[in-house]
Parts: structure tokens; C-alpha cells; sequence
């Protein structure tokens, strides 16, 4: 598919799964992708909890918005500032510092739940109607609780019969439900727990909210370079002397990659079977520590998988 | 596969004497490190020890939870059959059926039980809420460890940010109790006879305005049923306070080699500093072997320059040569992040200056298996990279 096309079917793109999956640094990657396109991107993370800005070398991000790079802005949404700034956009101003101030707020959204989701999706909801980027990024929560926060408008439509909560669950759901608008893109690594909680969050979003599923990314996939399973002969062949030690190495490390290959394999199989959705694969990078640096690759990798998907 | 070249025998043994000592055993750490199998091989361990363990999880992997005979939540214990002379017992921690029990233990009646269980905002907070969980699991913890059917109760904190905030259970507790919010809503049902001043008033009403008036109504009407309830409230998390805090608890926080992880460990570290406690021993799990060993000094180093050339070449066996130097430089890289530890923190609040940081103890490393760990048999695996590597 084309990546511009990919990039634009949609303003928002929530990106979504298992925690330790690798969801920011695709998040942000995927927002390198887009800017590289040409298009203006802005990176939400939501509740300040993502390592969102270390990526780009910063110890935080504001709800205030930030220039990260060329054509990349992001933000840090919080549901109290949300609250705040809705609270006086809606009528409610002199007496919105002293709702938050005195707790009530706390201690009302803890009864009600999905109060505090709905005004950071509403606040989404506000920047995509305004076109503040050409695509939105959103840094979810971690599955679960990504489930959770996406179903909240149908749950307080329920809940919240009228009023002015309802109708931003109402305008939020619609923005959910609508392919030209959103989409989730999920992300896993190729093994069985990752995998499983994101068919089952697949499932959730799309018969629960009736959100639109993108491609499904597939992070940290290490390569299938066909090692040789037995090392005598492959030295044999090559016309090298290899003393035990050597050959014992080899013969471990190649048994290790490739029993972790045939069982990244199997994932990928089962995820195929469980979950028709194209998919976009990116292998493991060969460093612990994520930074600035390795995002680039990273987004001509997405670029390049964007292309042949 | 090789242990990593540094010397983690010492700190195997302080496992192991965990293990082997303590009643209670807390495992915090970010989502995707392994930290209920850990939670699960210390279990396991004990009861290799002889002694009768349980271990609580939240939200296991369905496999594992298969493997301990856990179908769906269940806060009783069942037990797990393995070959150890003590035994195991497993649990999936049920919040609401933990925090119901928690409010019949302290209502005055079964008519008070009844009200506060059917009202509709004590229903939301008791199995949605973020932050009831946490609690529930300390409560879970507590309940298990005063009944001494067990000599050891290890507990698998959610992969939150907040898992611990339940250290500050009873803190968070009196101040909610304490709040005027409280206080407000708790004289608000006796009808808004004049009791409520007018701001006041104000204020609930506007809440109501937005929120619906009938959240409000179940609000008050929750307040109002938990009326004399606050003393034992707060008796019970003194007690689950004196027990988190006891020398016979230790604090094990669980990590992936990645800097993302390791950054959340630091701050799990830094956490149960603030609460002055410390964590009795880091996990770092699942870093990629080495093969190469090291600590064999000229025989490893020859290997080492052996592997090279040959990576330098053509054909299967380069390819293979050269995915054992990759392997061996990730490890380096991953050794270097952890080494970082100490540093890492950026303080409670994430963007303020960084204080003193608190004491890291050295990581005992666990490779990354070429498997999952789903079953009894990996677990036993794990076990035995945890305490008798």
C-alpha cells in the first residue's frame, strides 16, 4: 500500500497493546514515518506514564504542545487539565477550580467510571475536528487498560443518560467508530501471551466500540537467517578447522536461534489463523537501550513494510 | 548457554535465603518482564524448602494460569502439584469478591452489607477503579499471611505505575475519610437541612449537573452507608501497613534488560524507598545469553577472535558466527543499561531534578529462554536459573 495513503486514511491512529511490546517506540517511529512523508504530525501520550519523551530526549511532555522535530509536535494529556479546560469551555468556569480544588472531582470520577478516559478521548476528539495534524498519534494505555479506556463512552452512555458528559460520549464514540477518522493499530512481538491478549483485544474493540483495526505491527522479530543446524558440516563445507570450544559455542547458539525462530514462527502462524488483518513486521533491533538514534531505521523499516503490504 | 561473566552467586544465595526466611514476598515491576513466573518459581522454590507457599497473581498468562490450575479468579488458594516435600498453592486475585469481603467484615449489619453492596457507585469502585486493585491485592496479602495457613505468601503486583501506591493504603485512606468531600457528601444525606452551606451546595449541585445527577445520588448514598465503618477501615490498613513494613516482607523488583524497563524498575526502586523500604533483590530476567564464556579467561578470549574471521566470511557458517558476536554485544549493551540503574530515576514526578538515588541491589540475571515459560516444567526451569545458578 502507499505509506501516504496508509498514513492519511484516518487523522487518528491509536496505537495499542501488551505492556513491554514496544507500543511507544513504534508510536514514535511510525510519527518519524509520517513526518518523513511530508505530513505534520502530533504525538499524544496520555496520563504522563509513556517514555514517549525520552525517546526524543526529553525528561517530560506538557499538555501544553511541543515541537519535537521537523513536522513533530507532541503533548502529554492529563484528565485533570482536560477537565479543566472543558469545565470552562462548557459554562462551568468560576466554580471549575473549586469542583478540582476541593476533590470532588477525584472522588465523583472515581464512582463514575470511564469519566476521566472520556475527557482525554474528548480532548482527541477536539484536536482531530480542529485538524491540528495531519495524523494523530495516540500512545494508549497498555491493553487492558487500553480496552477499558476505549469502551468508556459506551459505558457512560449508559450510565450518564443526559447532560453534557453524554453528549461528548456521544460525539467520542462516533469519532471511534468512524473508518475515516480512526483507527487502532495494534502491536505485538511474535510470542504466545502478547499474541493472545491481542486477539482478544481485537476482539474487544471491534465488537465492544466498534473501532476500525489498521494492520496489526509485529515488533522485535529476529531475523531467519537459516543457521545451519549442524556446525561440523557447515565447517566442513566452509574449509575451516573448529576446535570444540568453537564448535560448542556455534553449536549452542544455533540451536538457541533457531528453536526461538521456529517458535516466533509458530506465533506468527497462530496470529495469522486467530486474526485476518495485514500485518507490518519489524525486526529486532540489536541494542537494549532505545534512543533517538535507532528511530530512524526503525521508520524506514515501517516505511519499507507499509510499501509491500 | 553460559552465565553471564560477573560474579552473581552472592546474590543467587540472598534468593535463596528469601526464599527460605521471609513470610511475605511482594514482586513489583513493568508489564512484559516475567514477573508472575518469577512470583510463581519463588513459590515453587519455597516449597522445594519444605515450605507451604502460595502465590497470588494478577492477570497471568492464561498458560501459566492453566498450568496452576487457575481457571479464572479465584481468591481461594488451590493447590499446585509438584515434587516438593512442602507445598504450593496458587491464587488470581478477585477484587471485587476481595473488597465485598473487606466491607462485610466491617459493616454493623447485614442490612448496612446489603445497602453498600447493591449501590451503584461502590459496585463501580469495587471492580473498575484503577488503584482498587493494588489495594485489594495488599488486603489479599494480609488476609492470607494473619490466617498462617502459609509460611509464605508471594504476590504479583499489577504492571502499574501505581502497583505500589497500596504502601500508602491507609495513608490514602485516612485522607480520603478525612476529606472535606467526605464530610460534605456524608451530611448531604441528612436531607441539605441547613447542615450543607451554601458553596457547598453549590458545588454538588454543578457536580451533578455534569456528571448526572443519579452518580451523585449513589455518591451520597454510598457515603451515607459507610458511616461508622471508617474506624475499622482504618484499623485493617494499619495492620496491612505494620505487615508490609515488617521485617519478615521483602520487596523483589522484577526487570527486562531494556531501558524502557529498567527506567520503570528505577522507579519502582525509588518508590519503596520513599515508603523506607528497599528491595531486597533485582531480577533482571529474560537478558540475552551469552555463549561465549567469558570467565574462562584466554580459552574465551580465543574463542572470541576465532569467531571474526570467520563471521567475515560467506556461507551458513558466517551467518551463524556473526549472530554469536550480535548475540554477545546486545549482551553487552543490555549489561551497560543495567549498570545504569542507579542513575536512571528521574524522580517520583518523572521531570524533577534527581535526588540521592536509593540503593540498587546487582541484578541477578536470568537469560531469555529459547521458550516460553507456560508450563510446570519451564517454570522449574526458571526456578532453577533464579536459585541455583
Amino acid at each position: 500500500m502507499d505509506p501516504s495513503e496508509f498514513f492519511t486514511a484516518s487523522a487518528v491512529h491509536i496505537v495499542a497493546g501488551k505492556g513491554g511490546v514496544g507500543k511507544t517506540t513504534l508510536t514514535a517511529a511510525l510519527g518519524l514515518a509520517a513526518a518523513s512523508l511530508g505530513l505534520e504530525v502530533l504525538l499524544i501520550e496520555i496520563e504522563g506514564r509513556g517514555g514517549l519523551p525520552g525517546l526524543f530526549g526529553r525528561p517530560t511532555l506538557h499538555y501544553r504542545e511541543e515541537r519535537l522535530g521537523e513536522r513533530i509536535r507532541a503533548r502529554s494529556l492529563r484528565a485533570e487539565d482536560a477537565l479543566v479546560e472543558y469545565l470552562s469551555d462548557h459554562g462551568f468556569g468560576p466554580l471549575a477550580r473549586r469542583m478540582i480544588d476541593t476533590g470532588l472531582v477525584e472522588v465523583v470520577s472515581r464512582g463514575a467510571p470511564g469519566m476521566k478516559d472520556i475527557l482525554l478521548l474528548g480532548k482527541i476528539k477536539q484536536l482531530e475536528r480542529a485538524g491540528a495534524a495531519d495524523v494523530i498519534l495516540v500512545d494508549a494505555p497498555a491493553s487492558g487498560h487500553a480496552v477499558t479506556f476505549l469502551r468508556s463512552p459506551r459505558g457512560l452512555l449508559d450510565a450518564v443518560a443526559t447532560g453534557p458528559i453524554n453528549s461528548q460520549a456521544r460525539e467520542v464514540l462516533d469519532l471511534l467508530t468512524d473508518a475515516a477518522r480512526c483507527q487502532v493499530l495494534l502491536v505485538t512481538t511474535a510470542e504466545e501471551t502478547p499474541v493472545n491478549e491481542l486477539v482478544e483485544t481485537a476482539f474487544s474493540l471491534e465488537d465492544e466500540v466498534g473501532l476500525h483495526l489498521g494492520p496489526v505491527l509485529v515488533n522485535g522479530l529476529l531475523p531467519d537467517r537459516r543457521l545451519p543446524a549442524d556446525v561440523r558440516r557447515a565447517g566442513r563445507r566452509a574449509g575451516v578447522e573448529l576446535d570444540t570450544d568453537l564448535r560448542l559455542v556455534l553449536e549452542r547458539a544455533s540451536s538457541y536461534v533457531r528453536r526461538r525462530v521456529e517458535g516466533q514462527q509458530a506465533q506468527l502462524d497462530r496470529l495469522a489463523d486467530l486474526l485476518p488483518l495485514p500485518r507490518l513486521t519489524v525486526t529486532q533491533r540489536p541494542c537494549a537501550g532505545l534512543t533517538r538514534a535507532e528511530l530512524p531505521g526503525l521508520a524506514d523499516e515501517l516505511l519499507t513494510a507499509l510499501r509491500a503490504a | 548457554m553460559t552465565a553471564p561473566e560477573r560474579d552473581d552467586d552472592h546474590r543467587a544465595v540472598s534468593l535463596r535465603a528469601l526464599a527460605a526466611e521471609r513470610s511475605v514476598i511482594v514482586c513489583a515491576g513493568a508489564g512484559g518482564v516475567g514477573k508472575t513466573s518469577v512470583a510463581a518459581a519463588i513459590a515453587a522454590h519455597a516449597a522445594h524448602q519444605g515450605r507451604r507457599a502460595v502465590v497470588v497473581t494478577i492477570d497471568p498468562a492464561r498458560r501459566l494460569a492453566d498450568a496452576l490450575g487457575l481457571d479464572g479468579l479465584t481468591n481461594e488458594p488451590h493447590p499446585v502439584p509438584g515434587p516438593w516435600p512442602g507445598s504450593m498453592h496458587a491464587a488470581m486475585l478477585d477484587t471485587k469478591a476481595t473488597f465485598d469481603a473487606l466491607v462485610s467484615r466491617y459493616t454493623a449489619s447485614p442490612a448496612q452489607t446489603q445497602r453498600i453492596l447493591r449501590n451503584r457507585f461502590y459496585r463501580n469502585i469495587s471492580h473498575a477503579l484503577s488503584g482498587t486493585q493494588e489495594y485489594m491485592a495488599a488486603e489479599k496479602l494480609y488476609e492470607l499471611h494473619a490466617a498462617e495457613r502459609f509460611d509464605l505468601v508471594v504476590v504479583d503486583t499489577p504492571p502499574t505505575r501505581q502497583a505500589l501506591d497500596f504502601l500508602d493504603a491507609p495513608g490514602q485512606l485516612k485522607r480520603f475519610l478525612d476529606h472535606r468531600v467526605y464530610r460534605l457528601m456524608t451530611s448531604g444525606k441528612r436531607g441539605m437541612t441547613g447542615v450543607l452551606n451554601r458553596a457547598g451546595f453549590a458545588v454538588l449541585r454543578t457536580a451533578g449537573r455534569l456528571v448526572g445527577s443519579s452518580v451523585m445520588e449513589d455518591a451520597i448514598a454510598f457515603f451515607a452507608a459507610f458511616e461508622g465503618m471508617e474506624a475499622g477501615f482504618r484499623e485493617r490498613s494499619q495492620q496491612v501497613h505494620r505487615v508490609l513494613h515488617s521485617p519478615a516482607t521483602a520487596f523483589v523488583v522484577v526487570t527486562g534488560p531494556q531501558l524502557d524497563t529498567v527506567t520503570e524498575a528505577a522507579f519502582f526502586l525509588r518508590r519503596l524507598h520513599e515508603e523506607g523500604l528497599d528491595a531486597a533483590a533485582l531480577v533482571a530476567n529474560r537478558v540475552t545469553p551469552r555463549f561465549v564464556d567469558r570467565r574462562r579467561g584466554d580459552r574465551g578470549a580465543a574463542t572470541m577472535a576465532a569467531l571474526e574471521p570467520l563471521a567475515a566470511g560467506d556461507g551458513p557458517l558466517a551467518g551463524l558466527a556473526a549472530t554469536v558476536l550480535e548475540l554477545d554485544a546486545l549482551a553487552d549493551q543490555e549489561d551497560a543499561v543495567l549498570d545504569q540503574l542507579g542513575q536512571l530515576d528521574r524522580g517520583a514526578g518523572g521531570d524533577g531534578p534527581a535526588t540521592a538515588a536509593p540503593p540498587a541491589p546487582t541484578p541477578l540475571r536470568v537469560p531469555l529462554l529459547d521458550h516460553d515459560v507456560h508450563d510446570l516444567d519451564s517454570l522449574e526451569e526458571l526456578r532453577r536459573l533464579l536459585f541455583e545458578a
